[in-house]
């Protein structure tokens, strides 16, 4: 029987260095729980920090997980701002092979007086004259449906973004949805709100 | 037609609220709402809304209502641990003779305490797995242990996709409007993401048995209820109550998919409606459709 996913896993092997690939200076922060790679994320951005989520690479997951991707050498001010942030990575490590790119695609369907916005497994529909949030579904991670409750009746400004009380990778795609829905519908675009 | 399903059916999934503890049993669904072991569950969405769905085709079917064990969890983990600790300790005890997993942390290690607790009964009941559980069984490289799977598209992607711990990282190329679901479908069992048994949701449902298309239900179309947040808690609480009435499995995904297609009829909702206005409509939805599969 295939052992639980990472068990028994060779390590994979650091990447060679290629020319000028920018990924010598990148560096990854793994964290004890999603929710903090969100946090921590959302604390380094504010400080400036070029900051990207990523999927951890195949001997680092352990389920529902990401990392953050940072500038290396830029470690021990990182560290500052997370420690302000009362947040302390688990493993710091370089930029490796198998590192997987969160979704980027959005598919939108019209409904009329509805816009449906899909990211990855996630789905928000708002009422394009109101910009309030009128059902959101898919996913299958627990904070789901306690982020639908929150966020269902109410406009797109009003609504908590996902990502403030998420815990979860479905929470990041209900997000990127999110965000997108904004994009699609902006306020000053015959919002009666 | 299996026989009946006399053992009982353990539906395992959360409910968003760390504070509701962990609870095991009976489930009633009536005029008062959803009951699990006497614990009111607000159904809004999620495995309340599959636990009342089965709830409700079970009384169609003229069979017992399931068993569920809920866990509350909005999101870190702790409740769906809790529960993945329950079934390691207690499954052997409630010997069921089917299993449906739904909204569970996707934590690796916890899918295996439950698979492993389920492989070990005396009698290997019926695997079902959906929603967060169902992407840890991808995960695992497991997915064959399971007779059932119950995707949507982007879910399906993700199945498909060898590499994706989650379908937040499904690869592009998969995930694309170009994506055909018929390669998907094929990918996912030759990569081993896929159950034996696939319902696949989309505006065509597919029955799949290991890669294989055995049904198309193109119709009837309600674009509306892809919006809906919980109608594919229907699909999969109908599915399961199917079982435990001992239909085969392609056979009960073929009457619970038209079923939840009905319900679109029957209901007529708007992307704005909530999945509760739905499961009033299932007894009927479930008789129609039954019909149609015995026409």
């Amino acid at each position: 029987m295939k052992l639980p996913f990472g068990l028994g896993a060779k390590k994979a092997a650091a990447a060679k260095p290629k020319g000028h690939d920018a990924s010598h200076a990148r560096g990854v922060m793994a964290f004890a729980h999603t929710a903090e790679v969100i946090r921590a994320e959302a604390a380094l951005k504010a400080a400036g920090f070029p900051v990207r989520v990523m999927g951890p690479p195949p001997d680092m997951r352990t389920g529902c997980d990401m990392v953050v991707e940072f500038e290396l050498m830029r470690e021990p001010s990182a560290r500052r701002v997370l420690a302000e942030a009362r947040l302390a990575p688990l493993a710091v490590a370089p930029v490796r092979a198998g590192m997987l790119e969160p979704v980027s695609l959005f598919q939108s369907v019209d409904f009329g007086q509805w816009l449906m916005v899909r990211a990855a497994n996630m789905k928000v529909t708002v009422d394009k004259e109101t910009r309030v949030i009128v059902n959101v579904s898919g996913g299958g991670c627990p904070d789901v449906p306690a982020l639908a409750e929150l966020m269902v009746g109410r406009t797109l400004e009003d609504a908590p973004a996902p990502l403030e009380r998420g815990q979860t990778l479905c929470s990041y795609a209900l997000e990127l949805a999110f965000r997108e829905a904004q994009r699609l519908l902006p306020l000053d675009a015959g919002s009666a709100s | 037609m299996n026989e009946p399903c006399l053992p009982p059916w353990l539906i395992v999934g959360t409910v968003p609220d760390d504070g509701f503890g962990l609870v095991q049993g009976e489930c009633r669904w009536d005029a008062f709402g959803l009951a699990v072991a006497g614990v009111h569950v607000p159904v809004r969405r999620g495995t309340p809304a599959l636990v009342a769905a089965a709830c409700a085709a079970c009384a169609a079917l003229g069979i017992p209502a399931p068993q569920a064990l809920l866990a509350g969890d909005a999101g870190r983990g702790a409740g769906s641990a809790r529960a993945y600790a329950w079934l390691r300790e207690k499954l052997a005890e409630l010997r069921p003779g089917g299993l449906t997993f739904h909204y569970l942390f996707p934590d690796l290690a916890g899918h295996d305490m439950a698979l492993f607790a389920a492989q070990d009964l005396p009698r290997r009941p019926l695997l079902v797995a959906d929603a967060g559980f169902m992407y840890a069984a991808k995960m695992s490289g497991q997915a064959r242990e399971y007779d059932l799977f119950t995707p949507d598209a982007g879910e399906l992607a993700f199945l498909a996709d060898e590499l994706a711990p989650h379908p937040f990282y499904t690869r592009g190329f998969l995930l694309g409007p170009e994506a055909d679901t018929r390669d998907l479908i094929r990918r996912a069992w030759e990569g081993g993401g896929a159950a034996r048994h696939m319902l696949v949701k989309g505006s065509c449902d597919f029955v799949v048995r290991e890669g294989e298309i055995l049904a198309e239900i193109p119709g009837p179309q309600t674009p509306a209820m892809e919006a809906i947040g919980g109608t594919g808690d229907t699909l999969t609480g109908m599915v399961t109550a199917l079982l435990m009435a001992g239909r085969e499995v392609p056979q009960a995904c073929r009457v619970a998919a038209l079923a939840n297609r009905l319900l679109g009829i029957l209901a007529g909702p708007t992307p704005a409606s909530p999945v509760a206005a739905l499961i009033p409509h299932i007894a009927e939805a479930l008789r129609l459709a039954e019909r149609a599969e015995t026409a």
